[in-house]
């Protein structure tokens, strides 16, 4: 009997258009093989660029925006899919395989309901009758533990929550009864509260109906827990091929044992300290529009040291940090820098003030002026703050690019010629060219693959020791906070719910928010899942 | 910008505008005949002395052509350049400013745009003295509102990004956020808006001429021209239809080189994301 | 992120929240009340506030001063501006738009045949040009980049380049002069019959057509491409549904809303087309009045039919916001 999906040799192109120079092809993916049986899963995991999503949707004969399928073979059944005709694929798509989004927001027809949507492939496959569709749908909201099973299909996309979509969008797969069906990163956009609720959806609904499943994502932890089976890959190739267990427990590629290891940091935690450079008390700040975001938030940062503050979306995190920039001055409380009260709102502060507290942005694309060269960006704070020209300036930005492990070869490139990493680089050397006291990073790592992440948390901690520099680092990634905060402050709904030195925080008793965020954080550990699981069912029948 | 990956119909653009360039800056040099000089019989057909025949009141038509083509361009090159100088100017401040004076320019500007532009200039040309610098204000300001609006979109697009916060946080002023972080990633839109504007501004001109409320006889304009000559088409005299194929040349071949502009920035913004 | 309230059905929210379908409408109702009444402060207000006077104009080199304040006092423009106004406002509120200053007749009586004969012109062009613009919009959609594409991409875009008296006088020159197919000057009058009437405005329709279609059509063609290339459509196709059960259902539905923009745009487009072609035409309708009251300064005749061209414009931007409205779904079925 031939395996249920049988990829060989595949070879996927696309035609670049880099812009000012001619377009040419390139190879996404080349050389990738492998089988998945009936009843089984198999995770594809990479970083980006590592073509996962491009081969998954290959299962499906799709090239997304001109992306070609130019060579191997992509069996299902024993029947090269590549080779059928547009009818053919048609028949396979949305009734033999069928697809999950990573944004389900986005991947649902906003103009019609969630039921019409989810039955529509199994009715224009003929696969059921529409009655027999809907009562599936039903059941399957009901396995994916929706609200309401009997009429949430009547609601619109934008009457429910963004977890609650990405188990309809699995719904919608499920419902025609496939064979295979392409998870293609389901909870990445989701907190990782929410993230581990409808992983644990898509896990029971697999099992329950014993489909088999594409799971691409590029976070091992997860993919540990619902696969039977992992690839790796790597700019589209193949690095690592085998058992959850052989990659999680014994990887053999160098490169997958450095994503093994990639979060098992753990830095040694400063001593406590009583002298504060950074105090904020009770403060509370609202939106222009009236909308309070924090509520009578008190914090410390003590000189040299590192204070994370851990929260999900809509925690307030990013709010507090555009208080403490006087971005959005409080409503009430007070904020004292280095002993002396800080100024609120931005305009007021003083040239000395904007230069002792400085920030990096999250998004490292965005926070650099795409017309302006790695000179002009590092040089402008030289100039501004301490008045630098010609030589002194140069030789201080080559000072600074050696400091972020770069070098001066670097000065004359525009932002777009560097790498994601590279560009987070410039931003912390732009940083310290204005030789802060305090600077606020608000998730610098958190749209960089693992590695390259690892290595900028590398450097910020390399930096500190020599400069003595404090930071707040803005996370929702409890790994990172093990990684670099000798203090922690986790929170909630715009309150701060727990604080205090790591090893505190970070230890039972929990309150009830700050167990549910740990307990959520996926591990590198095959099991995890089910344990987590466990234990829950076991505490609720406890109560 | 590279010239070279321009592709054919952004070369004929460029060489129909450079064409109507030369003649409205050598017009006196160029032309046959003076612009108001009478050399014949009215209504010429084309061949002979007269390449494209004489006008409705016996004048070198072609002479006039090049003529107008200064007139014609001269008034829309000032206009649109003073529309973009009032629009970027107002734009950039409500941006800058934000709150209640962005709030007052944005409601007044959709006042302003709440009425068509050809109506609004009828009934203000029904008060105003005829004069070119008057008809090129107002044509100035009508258009302001346009680039106002695309201006401050723009403006605001680029405000947003962190890179603009990140000036400010380091404490630098008004001038230097402008000019230095926000205008140098507004202008290759800007640009390709000019050009829209450009083209739009020549026909606009062109029916006020027509229609007799724009630059007054005898100095030759290109939409005059077809006034002038209107009568003559009853007669199956073409006279009328040269001035306008010329404006719709000009602005067909402003619309060629705006094309490929608005392409050439799309496609830098629309990188594509790799999976 | 995906981040989204709670959903909520307390019976104690207003009205407001409870219906925001209807709130919009009512909100974008009043605005287009205060829009058109700014108009007529512009339209009448800025307009006296300019310099320029009509009894200089009138009485060319004969202006004694003493002639000029007797012209002044018998148009009334010799009492302070508000009360002209307001006087003015009233008359227009109960469709009164005071007397000609060129011929001292009721300005009403003579647009109300003129304002019919322009809507009947545009009423056929707009019934042209629009299924033909969103037909061929889709049709470039359907051959997007490939042959058809380009040559309507080419054509239109040298299309709304061209000056609408331009393609009036070329039509003239083709079908009048040359052939004569079709009747030129464009008169209508009283007593005409509806097929009579149909002949005479076919070169000035056609232009309208020729001159509105292009933009339109580009319009609607950026719309639907931009919904065609939506994540849901690759959703819809990666169901394997047809092609056209994917344009019928899932991409129709929310191209409507911005195609009917595309449309409300372009008709009031047609307001300001209508004024050159008539004029081109030689057709009796509100434009060619209105520019011929331009030209001799005949303000009560021009600040009338400015206001009532600026009337239509905003109730077709109106009528179109509204549409789009009720084809918002988020409005139409709130949390």
């Amino acid at each position: 009997m031939p395996e249920l999906l049988s990829v060989r040799n595949l070879r996927i192109e696309a035609t670049a258009y880099p812009p000012g120079e001619a377009p040419r092809d390139v190879t996404l993916v080349e050389g990738v093989s492998f089988d998945l049986e009936k009843g089984r899963v198999l995770g594809l995991i990479g970083e980006s660029g590592a073509g996962k999503s491009t081969i998954g949707l290959a299962a499906l004969a799709y090239g997304r925006g001109g992306v070609r399928i130019t060579g191997g073979e992509v069996l299902l059944n024993g029947a090269d899919i590549l080779k059928l005709g547009r009818n053919g694929v048609r028949e396979i798509r949305g009734s033999k395989v069928c697809y999950v989004a990573q944004s389900a927001a986005a991947a649902f027809n906003p103009a019609l309901r969630l039921g019409e949507q989810v039955i529509e492939a199994t009715l224009q496959h003929g696969i059921m009758s529409r009655a027999e569709a809907e009562e599936r749908a039903i059941y399957l909201f009901r396995v994916l533990g929706l609200p309401d099973p009997e009429t949430f299909g009547r609601r619109f996309p934008h009457q429910v929550s963004g977890g609650q979509l990405q188990r309809a969008m699995t719904a919608m797969a499920l419902c025609p009864n496939p064979e295979l069906i392409v998870f293609d990163e389901p909870t990445t956009a989701l907190d990782v509260t929410t993230q581990i609720d409808v992983l644990a959806a898509i896990k029971h609904a697999i099992e329950q109906t014993k489909t088999a499943a594409l799971y691409i994502t590029h976070d091992l932890a997860v993919v540990a827990q619902v696969s039977d089976d992992i690839m790796v890959l790597r700019q589209g190739r193949t690095v690592e091929y085998g058992s959850v267990r052989q990659i999680i427990e014994a990887p053999r590629a160098e490169y997958t044992r450095a994503l093994v290891n990639v979060r098992k940091r753990n830095r040694e935690q400063a001593a406590e300290q009583s002298g504060s450079l950074l105090k904020v008390e009770n403060v509370s700040a609202r939106y222009p529009n009236g909308l309070n975001v924090l509520h009578d938030i008190s914090l410390h940062v003590p000189e040299g040291q590192t204070l994370a503050i851990v929260g999900e979306s809509g925690s307030g995190k990013s709010t507090l940090a555009r208080v403490i920039t006087g971005l959005l001055p409080p409503s009430e409380g007070h904020i004292t820098f280095a002993g002396q009260p800080l100024t609120p709102a931005l305009r007021n502060r003083s040239k000395d003030e904007l230069r002792r507290i400085q920030l990096i942005h999250q998004m490292a694309d965005t926070a650099m002026n795409p017309r302006q060269t790695v000179r002009e960006i590092i040089g402008r704070p030289l100039t501004f703050y301490f008045g630098l020209r010609g030589a002194a300036k140069d030789a201080r930005i080559r000072e600074l690019l050696d400091q972020i492990e770069m070098g001066g070869g670097f000065m004359d490139r525009y932002p777009a010629e560097l790498s994601g990493g590279q560009k987070q680089r410039v931003a912390i050397a732009r940083a310290l060219a204005a030789k802060p006291e305090l600077i606020l990073c608000d998730e610098p790592t958190s749209a960089l693959d693992p590695l390259v992440a690892q290595g900028i948390l590398d450097l910020l901690v390399r930096l500190q020791e020599e400069t003595a520099v404090s930071y707040v680092f803005i996370t929702h990634d409890i790994d990172i906070v093990r990684a670099i905060a000798d203090s922690v402050a986790v929170m909630h709904q715009g309150r701060v719910v727990r604080s205090g030195p790591r090893s505190k925080v970070l230890s039972p008793p929990f309150d009830d928010y700050t167990d549910l965020l740990l307990k959520s954080v996926p591990e590198m550990e095959v099991g995890w899942l089910e344990r987590v699981l466990e234990t829950r069912r076991m505490e609720s029948v406890g109560h | 910008m590279n010239l070279r990956q321009a592709p054919l119909s952004a070369w004929i653009g460029m060489a129909g505008v450079a064409l109507a360039l030369i003649c409205a800056v050598f017009a006196p040099w160029i032309a046959p005949y003076g612009e108001g000089e009478i050399v014949g019989d009215i209504w010429l057909p084309m061949g002979g002395d007269y390449w494209l025949g004489t006008d409705n009141l016996g004048r070198d038509l072609l002479s006039r052509m090049i003529y107008g083509a200064r007139t014609t361009i001269l008034v829309s090159l000032t206009a649109t350049v003073l529309s973009f100088a009032i629009g970027m100017f107002l734009s950039f401040m409500a941006v800058v400013r934000g709150g209640g004076v962005d709030q007052a320019l944005s409601r007044l500007n959709d006042l302003m745009m709440a009425v068509p532009t050809l109506i609004f200039a009828l009934v203000v040309l029904a008060v105003l003295p005829q004069e070119t610098w008057i008809l090129i204000l107002v044509m100035a300001v009508l258009d302001s509102t346009r680039v106002f609006r695309i201006g401050r979109a723009v403006a605001l697009d680029v405000a947003v990004m962190d890179f603009v916060e990140a000036a400010r946080l380091r404490g630098e002023g008004k001038l230097w956020i402008v000019f230095r972080e926000i205008l140098p990633n507004t202008l290759s839109t800007l640009l390709a808006e000019f050009g829209l504007r450009f083209a739009f501004a020549i026909l606009f001109l062109s029916t006020l001429s027509f229609l007799g409320l724009g630059i007054q006889p005898p100095t030759a304009d290109w939409g005059g021209m077809v006034k002038d000559n209107k009568e003559g088409i009853i007669f199956g005299v073409s006279a009328s239809l040269i001035p306008g194929a010329a404006i719709a040349l000009l602005a067909i071949c402003i619309n060629l080189v705006v094309d490929w502009l608005m392409k050439r920035t799309s496609s830098i913004k629309g990188g594509r994301d790799d999976a | 992120m995906i981040h989204a309230p709670k959903v909520s059905f307390r019976p104690g929210r207003k009205l407001t929240q409870r219906f925001p379908l209807l709130w919009t409408i009512v909100q974008r109702l009043l605005l287009s009340i205060v829009l058109l009444f700014a108009v007529s402060i512009v339209i009448f207000g800025g307009v006296e506030a300019l310099p320029g006077d009509f009894a200089t104009t009138y009485l060319g080199q004969s202006a004694t001063p003493q002639a000029i304040a007797n012209i002044r006092a018998e148009l009334g423009i010799d009492r302070p501006i508000t009360t002209r106004y307001f006087q003015w406002l009233g008359g227009v509120l109960t469709g009164d738009f005071g007397m000609s200053w060129a011929n001292r007749n009721s300005v009403t009586e003579q647009i109300a045949q003129r304002l019919g004969n322009s809507l009947f012109l545009a009423f056929f062009a707009a019934i042209i040009s629009v299924p033909l613009a969103v037909g061929l919009g889709m049709v470039a959609v359907l051959f997007r980049n490939r042959l058809p594409d380009r040559i309507i991409n080419v054509a239109s875009l040298a299309a709304i380049s061209l000056p609408e008296f331009f393609v009036g006088y070329l039509l003239i020159m083709w079908f009048s002069v040359q052939t004569g197919i079709a009747v030129f000057p464009a008169t209508v009058y009283e007593g005409m019959s509806f097929l009579d009437r149909l002949s005479a405005i076919a070169l000035p329709t056609a232009t309208l057509v020729l001159v509105v279609l292009a933009h339109m059509m580009r319009m609607t063609r950026a719309a639907i491409i931009n919904v065609m290339s939506s994540p849901y459509i690759e959703t819809a196709e990666l169901k394997g549904l047809g092609g056209l059960r994917i344009i019928a259902k899932h991409a129709a539905p929310n191209a409507l809303a911005p195609v009917i923009n595309v449309v409300a745009l372009n008709l009031a487009y047609l307001i300001v087309g209508v004024v050159v072609v008539e004029v081109v035409f030689v057709y009796p309708g509100m434009g060619q009045y209105m520019v011929d009251a331009v030209s001799v300064r005949d303000m009560p005749v021009v600040q009338a039919c400015g206001f009532i061209f600026a009337a239509i414009y905003i109730f077709l931007n109106m009528t179109a916001d509204i549409l789009a409205i009720i084809a918002n779904p988020r409005l139409r079925h709130p949390r």
